[in-house]
């Protein structure tokens, strides 16, 4: 479905990425881990059309997304949740949800996918039109992956979506994360959590300085003993 | 001394500097750029006035539809011709540019009209009063704050209920994530241009209505008023530009009256100084945010 070969990005005169390649497919869930600064991010931000690559191509579905705008992008079937959540503070739920729907224009799906929306994230029902920047931090995380799910993504792409969650709320994503994969949904999931994260990922790519430092199912990494110093180690 | 009249009066300028205020906020709040180019948008209004009105038959209105309309083309254009262009590079490009448009307009007029006022032709509701319950006020009063107020009641019903109205909003929280819902940046910002000029095109029909006469530079006083009441008002919120054009208005009405004959020469300087107190009191401007804004990345 998804296939980056040989990606590389720069800020300035820094590399933040130095040739990544990976690939997605239909109903899997990849998980991208490694440190901060190892270029999961830019990754990302690089196949929503936020970054522009130097050089490499970013294929999905047959189709290249090198140069093309965020909008077009979201449009091909590709929602990036971003880290830190960037719902609309000023806006209330109702609204950050109907912008969420922005790509669609069938307003009777507008209803039952609202439905949805309640029966997944119920505490958006409750918060359907308090102001977004007064929701707390898991209810802002929530409203953003409902949000992105509202455009019926082929794929979905979270950036750190359990960062900054008190415990039980990070228990919550990490259901929540299968449950949209049993829906049918492709997902593409940058942790820190690598515990958990290794748990329910099909395939696993470890970034390391701007390369793709291991690759493999979760059983296979959890053998190699480069992950288990960097983080399984520290507990 | 403060008479009924009067406060109606007072009320008509305030709710006009309100409009002038928002129409600027709009553009500001998404391109965070103050379009320095924005009075002249009013200059543009009041020459078609002019041209439209003095070359043709047509019934005022209908005169006035078209300098409405004059106004919201030439602001899309510059956003399509100039804007859009810098637009991915940095914000003193942008505003740069702005004066440059502004310039450039200015000059426009200049060249192809003439440097000297012209005359612009009103219909007569414009000069004449009205008596109401015993008050006697001019109809020119009562029909801007008509117009100001089904203006900003058509304004917030479509920033409230209209998938366009919350994609503006939302570009104005966060741009970026905007595009990333699949909404187009050059239609959010297109759109912005095209209200700000439809403002712009109705407050210049009324601005222009209190001296029937246009000219080149007619657009600078409009603009510093603009500026000013967004920065009393605060920068971040449409109900804030608002609030603090009617502000400006209403304090700038009322140093009129109260300060003695001697020093209302000095009206500028006293309604300046107020300014800056309120700044000083309140830095981020009258109307905040309710929420505390949160920095990441």
């Amino acid at each position: 479905m998804l296939r980056v070969d040989n990606l590389q990005v720069r800020y300035g005169a820094i590399a933040a990425l130095r040739g990544v390649s990976l690939r997605v497919d239909e109903g899997e869930l990849v998980a991208l881990i490694g440190l901060n600064g190892a270029g999961k991010t830019t990754t990302l931000s690089a196949i929503a059309g936020i970054l522009k690559p130097v050089s490499g191509s970013i294929m999905f579905r047959d189709q290249s997304l090198i140069g093309r705008s965020p909008e077009a992008i979201l449009r091909m079937g590709i929602a990036l949740v971003p880290e830190g959540r960037d719902i609309f503070p000023s806006l209330t739920t109702e609204e950050n949800l109907r912008l969420g729907a922005f790509s669609r224009h069938n307003r009777s799906e507008y209803r039952s996918d609202l439905e949805e929306i309640f029966e997944l994230f119920p505490i958006l029902e409750e918060r359907f039109h308090q102001i977004g920047g007064t929701l707390s931090g898991g209810e802002q995380q929530q409203l953003a992956i409902a949000r992105s799910l509202m455009a019926h993504p082929k794929m979905l792409m979270l950036d750190e979506p359990s960062l900054g969650l008190a415990p039980t709320l990070v228990d919550q994503i990490f259901t929540l994360i299968p449950t949209l994969r049993l829906r049918g949904a492709t997902i593409l999931l940058v942790e820190q959590n690598v515990d958990r994260t290794l748990k329910i990922a099909d395939r696993v790519y470890l970034l390391n300085t701007g390369r793709v430092e291991l690759e493999g199912s979760p059983e296979q990494l959890k053998s190699q003993t480069a992950i288990k110093d960097v983080y399984l180690g520290k507990g | 001394m403060i008479t009924f009249e009067f406060l109606i009066s007072a009320i008509s300028l305030a709710s006009l500097y309100a409009l002038l205020a928002l129409g600027l906020v709009i553009i500001y709040g998404i391109l965070k750029m103050v379009n320095f180019a924005y009075g002249e948008l009013i200059m543009i209004g009041g020459y078609v006035l002019y041209l439209v009105g003095s070359n043709t038959n047509l019934p005022w209105l209908i005169v006035a539809v078209a300098a409405v309309l004059g106004a919201m083309a030439v602001s899309y254009l510059t956003e399509l011709v100039a804007f859009r262009r810098v637009r991915e590079k940095s914000l003193t490009a942008l505003l740069i540019t702005s004066f440059a448009v502004s310039t450039l307009l200015q000059n426009g007029a200049l060249l192809i009209i003439s440097p000297r006022a012209k005359a612009v032709a009103l219909p007569k509701v414009f000069s004449t009063s009205v008596t109401l319950f015993g008050i006697t006020t001019p109809m020119r009063s009562i029909l801007t704050i008509a117009v100001s107020i089904a203006l900003l009641v058509g304004l917030t019903l479509l920033f409230r209920y209209t998938i366009l109205g919350i994609a503006l909003r939302a570009a104005a929280d966060n741009f970026r994530m905007t595009r990333m819902l699949g909404v187009p940046a050059n239609l959010v910002i297109s759109s912005a241009f095209v209200l700000s000029g439809a403002i712009a095109g109705v407050v210049s029909l009324f601005w222009i209505g209190r001296t029937a006469s246009v000219t080149p530079t007619i657009g600078l006083g409009p603009l510093l008023i603009a500026f000013v009441a967004t920065v009393i008002g605060g920068m971040r919120s449409l109900v804030g530009a608002v609030v603090g054009g009617f502000v400006y208005g209403m304090i700038f009405i009322f140093i009129g009256v109260l300060l003695p004959q001697t020093l209302l020469n000095y009206r500028e300087a006293f309604m300046f100084l107020i300014v800056i107190l309120i700044l000083l009191l309140r830095p981020e401007g009258l109307v905040r945010v309710k929420y505390a804004q949160e920095r990441v990345g």
